[in-house]
Order: structure tokens, then C-alpha cells, then sequence
């Protein structure tokens, strides 16, 4: 087996869950720290069970020993309320930072969109934006690079049961860092964002909704083709991302409806919303890996 | 039912829950027009924002023929006596649209949630009791989705984050009288005494009167209602009928009768795009329980692409769509009409 980049995962709850159970599979990152605040927590326990090593003191626990355990990627899957202290620490130990909460601390990074640019920029801290704007940015970029958006919107609605308490207590946060991602990852001049939790039973599949206004009448034919081929680049990574219906075009108005089911890893299939945020940060981790590998990237301590 | 001597606050919804039939299109002209008539009128409160709360200007929802910040400065600094009130749900408005409303002059701030999803609300709830005068209240939507037991786990999370007044919302007009009694009764019977109570009726199936009556006799001490009844669906609790009744049968809510039904006649049936009443796609709401504001988008949908409004309010039902959704009309309509063979 050839060397591997080591890997931790801050954030023992639904999405650090998901990311351990996809980054177990990488081919160019092993996981080896679980970090969790809460001793008894169940993710801490599955982690440990997968060999991890784990603790419950939060970032601090892991600290002394990271740098003897070649940790040279952290992934925060905690809350944007402690994310930068987080990241301070852990970029003080010479680790890249994938920050999959809505702080935004760090450059925002939508794999298919500008993946590239992002890691070839070599920030210490790259955020990944929220669930929604995962799912949403790249059908924006999609439209944006066809002709000019003045405005896009985007509608996220998810499933009561994949929404765990870090994203609920973060709903304003994710409002907010999406509706910027819209704007400098999508390149509308404007950018809104909605999040709807909807607890039916059985739970439905993430629904993402994205609307754009062009400036100028919309090229229905070139929209089309360039969302056909963006929905094929995300599906690359997260296979269950699809096209319910539209592109709707009425005026200048262009509106497109998503279906996003996840693999299943640790919540059941109709949490998309988890798969596309951690199947792109553990994309953009890869892609930092990769550059580590190849020794064209060598992370210092801040 | 002897409500004799009850003290109720009642609270006008027209210039909030009544932008969603003028689609957003009430101007600041006619929102300063109305707040006046309804502070001489000893109306205690009165709410002013988007349809969807604050923040709610989107394609999503609609583009209003002003901004919250406009409509609140112009509404607030006229006012003698009434107090006004901003929604903001969260996932659409932020901590931010609070904050600009408290400094535009709100007095009382309501945050809203779906009827399981009370947690969603704390940050907002938190930043508001910041504010010492600020009246604060939670309110829980689509309330009849819900078991009273399952309902008051809800009310309690918001009362725990400092609201000091929480609302049970039928935003379906789904309910009947029995269903507001068991829920209201149960909220008032645990809660804390000092946290104030409240009942948001929606006209659908005509029950408002009937529920907010139910309300508080089980102890509820805000009743929502909109003058004319002007709202989503088919409307609001009409005020000015709810007031009669409330004359008629002791219930002191301090608001001059006579004034208030001038002020529906006069100024707001008069500012109708449409009449507000039960008709057939509004009665689909209230029988499916449906979340009143889809109204008009469904119709549009329905004319757009030939289908019933009411199979497709129907849909939404069953479906079990909660408040926001109105994205999932134009999507639900294109698969139907796909469905039909029509496109």
C-alpha cells in the first residue's frame, strides 16, 4: 500500500461520523484521530472501534501528540462557534485545516467549481461552505459562466433527522456563509439563501432548489448543456446528485430543482445533505494530500 | 362557554399575514394609512413585515413593493399607542434583521418555527431577550401536525431560551375547536404561570372565531386575527368579528368596536386584489392541512401548466410540506403535469 497522508476528524457527531466512514476508504488519507467533546459519545465510540485513536477533551487532547503522529490534515465537523480557535490550534501543529462547519474563516472551496484554485492557493484553512451550498453553488457557477446572474437564490430543504444539533444551533451561519458562497464561488452579483427542516416521516431526500436571475434573457440552450455537465462533474463524487426538474426558464428567471441522495454511510440514503458536504471535504482533503504526496506542498506551522 | 371578564390582547395581523394575498404588494403609503387607523382604533398590537417574516424578499416567496426596514421605520414612529411586532423565521431572516428591527422601533419580536423544529429558534430567542423591553415571543407553526404532548415538549424548549410569551399556530386552519382546547389547556396547565399564551387561527374551514374562542377559554390570552381578515388562505381570525363576539360575551379587549370594523370596511377590503374568503382552493387548505400561503402560488402553478390547484394542494398534503416550502409547488406541478402528458 503506498504512503498515506494521516488525518483528524474533529467532530464525533452525524457528519464527523460520515467523513470517518468515507475517509476509511481513501487511498491517500488514513484517519487516525477522532476528537469529541463528550466522553460517552457514540462517535467517539465507533471511532475507537475502528482503531482510532480518540479523546474527549476536545482539541487539546489531541494536541500534544499530533505532530508525533504525522497529523497533516484536520477536518472540523464541530460548530462555527469554536471553529476558529480550532483551527489556530491545530494550524500552530503545521496541519492544513478543512473546516466543514459555516465559519468561513478560511477561502471557500466547491470542489467541482474551483477545487484547483483552492488548494493551489495552499491555505492553512479552506472552507467548505454548508451542506446547501454544496449542493447548490455549482448549478449557479453553471448558469454564471453561460452569462451575467444578477441574482441567485437557493432553497435548501432537509430532513428533521439529519439535522443535528451543531447545524441547528449554526441555521443563521449557514444563511449567511452560503449566501456569500453564492456570490464569490458562483459568481451571482447577488446571492440568498434559504433553509427549510422538514421532519416528515419517512424522512424525505435533501431537496435543493436553485433560482438565478439573469441580467439579460437567459440562453436556454447553452444553460441547459452547461447544467447537464455540471451535474455530471458533481456526480463524480456524490452519485446520487440529481435533476428533479427544469431548468424552468420564465423571464429572465432560471430555476432548477435538485434531488441529493447520499451513499448511505452512516445515515440512511436521505441524508444527501451529509454526503455532499463530507464527500467534497474529503475531496478537497484528497486534493491536499495528493499535492503533500507529490512534495509540492509542504504545510508549516503558522 | 362563560369567558365574562377575561382580559385578552388581540393582535392584528393585516400588514404581515395580509401581504401574502396582495402578494407582497401592500405599500409604505398604505401600511402608515392602516397603522393609524388601527392605533386610533386602541388595536394593542400590530404586526408589519414581509409575508414570510423578515428577510422573507425573494423569489422564493416574492419580491414585496418595499423593504422591512422601510415599512418598519415608516410604521413605527407613527404610532401613539399600538406596539409593532416583526416575525422572522429562522433559516430565512438572521440574527441581524432582528437587530435591525429593534432599531427601527419594534416593541415586540416573534420568532417562528415549524411546530417540531423549536430548537432551530434559540440563538434568535437568546439575541431578543438581550433587549430588556423587547417583548419576545416563540411561535410554533403547522401546530396541528402534532400531538398537544409532542406541542408542549416544543413550547417549553422556547420558553427555556427566555420567551416570555409562546403561540400555538394553526397555519393550516386545520383545526377544530376540540384540537385548539386540548393544546392550549395542556400548554397553559404546565408552562410557567407568567408565560403569556397565545392562538393563531386561519379562517379555512370558517373556524376562526370559534377556535380563538376555544383559545381562551382554555386559557390563551393573545388571539391573532386580521382585520377583514386579511391574510393567507382565507384569511386570518376576522378581528372586527372576533371583537363583537368577544363584546357580546365579556371578554375585555380594550379596542373600540365601531372603529374597527370602519377600518376593515373602509380601508382594507377596499385594498383586496382579490376577495379573502373560503373559496374552494382555500377550503382544500384547511381540509388538508395545508400551510395557508401556498394559496396563490398553487393557482398560478395550476393555470401555468393546466392542473387542478386543488390536486395539488391535495399533493402538498399529503406529502406533509411544512412552511417555506413554496418551491416544491412549481416542482410538484411540473411532475403532475409531466404526469398528465401535458408537458
Amino acid at each position: 500500500m503506498s504512503k498515506k497522508v494521516k488525518a483528524a476528524i474533529i467532530g464525533p457527531g452525524n457528519i464527523g461520523t460520515d467523513l470517518l466512514m468515507k475517509a476509511v476508504r481513501s487511498e491517500v488519507i488514513e484517519p487516525v484521530w477522532m476528537v469529541g467533546v463528550v466522553a460517552d459519545s457514540p462517535g467517539l465510540a465507533r471511532a475507537a472501534d475502528m482503531g482510532l485513536k480518540t479523546t474527549a477533551e476536545g482539541v487539546d487532547g489531541m494536541l500534544p501528540s499530533m505532530a508525533q503522529d504525522e497529523v497533516q490534515i484536520c477536518f472540523d465537523a464541530t460548530s462555527a462557534y469554536v471553529h476558529a480557535e480550532n483551527s489556530r490550534k491545530v494550524n500552530g501543529q503545521g496541519a492544513v485545516m478543512i473546516d466543514l462547519t459555516p465559519a468561513a474563516v478560511g477561502p471557500f472551496c466547491v470542489p467541482p467549481v474551483n477545487l484547483e484554485q483552492a488548494v493551489s492557493a495552499q491555505a492553512m484553512n479552506v472552507n467548505m461552505v454548508t451542506c446547501g451550498g454544496q449542493a447548490t453553488i455549482p448549478l449557479v457557477a453553471a448558469v454564471s459562466r453561460v452569462q451575467s446572474v444578477k441574482y441567485s437564490e437557493i432553497v435548501a430543504t432537509v430532513s428533521s433527522k439529519s439535522a443535528g444539533p451543531g447545524t441547528r444551533k449554526n441555521i443563521d451561519e449557514f444563511t449567511r456563509t452560503t449566501a456569500k458562497g453564492i456570490q464569490t464561488v458562483g459568481g451571482a452579483q447577488e446571492g440568498k439563501a434559504i433553509i427549510i427542516i422538514n421532519p416528515a416521516e419517512p424522512p424525505l431526500i435533501m431537496r435543493d432548489t436553485i433560482h438565478c436571475l439573469t441580467v439579460q434573457a437567459p440562453d436556454q440552450a447553452r444553460i441547459r448543456k452547461s447544467v447537464e455537465e455540471m451535474i455530471e462533474d458533481v456526480q463524480k463524487y456524490v452519485p446520487g446528485y440529481a435533476l428533479k426538474n427544469g431548468p424552468v426558464f420564465e423571464g429572465n428567471r432560471v430555476s432548477i430543482y435538485m434531488e441529493v441522495e447520499g451513499l448511505g454511510d452512516f445515515l440512511p440514503k436521505y441524508a444527501g445533505n451529509l454526503d455532499i458536504m463530507t464527500a467534497a471535504g474529503l475531496r478537497t482533503g484528497e486534493m491536499y494530500a495528493e499535492e503533500m504526496l507529490a512534495g509540492r506542498f509542504s504545510p508549516a506551522a503558522a | 362557554m362563560n369567558l365574562k371578564g377575561k382580559k385578552i390582547t388581540v393582535h392584528d395581523m393585516c400588514l404581515r399575514d395580509g401581504m401574502h394575498p396582495k402578494q407582497h404588494q401592500i405599500t409604505v403609503e398604505e401600511m402608515v394609512k392602516v397603522a393609524r387607523a388601527m392605533d386610533d382604533a386602541g388595536i394593542p398590537l400590530i404586526e408589519v413585515t414581509h409575508g414570510d417574516g423578515l428577510g422573507g424578499a425573494s423569489v422564493n416567496y416574492g419580491f414585496p413593493a418595499a423593504s422591512d426596514e422601510e415599512y418598519l421605520k415608516a410604521v413605527c414612529r407613527e404610532l401613539k399607542n399600538t406596539r409593532v411586532s416583526a416575525l422572522l423565521l429562522p433559516g430565512i431572516g438572521t440574527v441581524d434583521h432582528l437587530k435591525m428591527a429593534v432599531d427601527c422601533g419594534i416593541g415586540t419580536i416573534r420568532v417562528a418555527t415549524h411546530c417540531t423544529e423549536a430548537d432551530v429558534s434559540e440563538q434568535h430567542i437568546q439575541m431578543a431577550t438581550q433587549y430588556k423591553e423587547l417583548d419576545t415571543v416563540g411561535f410554533l407553526m403547522m401546530a396541528h401536525m402534532i400531538e398537544p404532548e409532542e406541542l408542549l415538549l416544543q413550547l417549553q424548549l422556547m420558553e427555556s431560551y427566555g420567551a416570555n410569551c409562546v403561540y400555538i399556530t394553526d397555519s393550516a386552519g386545520y383545526m377544530l375547536p376540540d384540537d385548539v382546547s386540548a393544546r392550549v389547556a395542556l400548554a397553559r396547565a404546565e408552562l410557567n404561570p407568567e408565560t403569556e399564551l397565545g392562538f393563531h387561527g386561519h379562517h379555512n374551514l370558517a373556524m376562526g372565531i370559534a377556535n380563538s374562542l376555544a383559545a381562551v377559554e382554555a386559557g390563551a390570552n393573545r388571539i391573532d386575527g386580521s382585520l377583514a381578515g386579511l391574510g393567507a388562505g382565507a384569511g386570518n381570525t376576522p378581528l372586527e368579528v372576533f371583537l363583537a363576539v368577544c363584546d357580546r360575551m365579556g371578554v375585555e379587549t380594550g379596542v373600540d368596536l365601531f372603529k374597527a370594523m370602519d377600518v376593515a370596511e373602509d380601508l382594507i377590503v377596499p385594498m383586496m386584489d382579490h376577495l379573502v374568503r373560503v373559496d374552494r382552493d382555500a377550503l382544500t387548505l384547511g381540509w388538508a392541512g395545508v400551510y395557508s400561503s401556498f394559496l396563490l402560488f398553487a393557482k398560478r402553478s395550476a393555470e401555468k401548466y393546466g392542473l387542478s390547484s386543488r390536486d395539488i394542494l391535495v399533493e402538498l398534503g399529503r406529502r406533509k410540506t411544512v412552511g417555506g416550502q413554496e418551491d416544491m409547488i412549481e416542482d410538484l406541478a411540473l411532475d403532475m403535469a409531466k404526469e398528465q402528458g401535458a408537458i
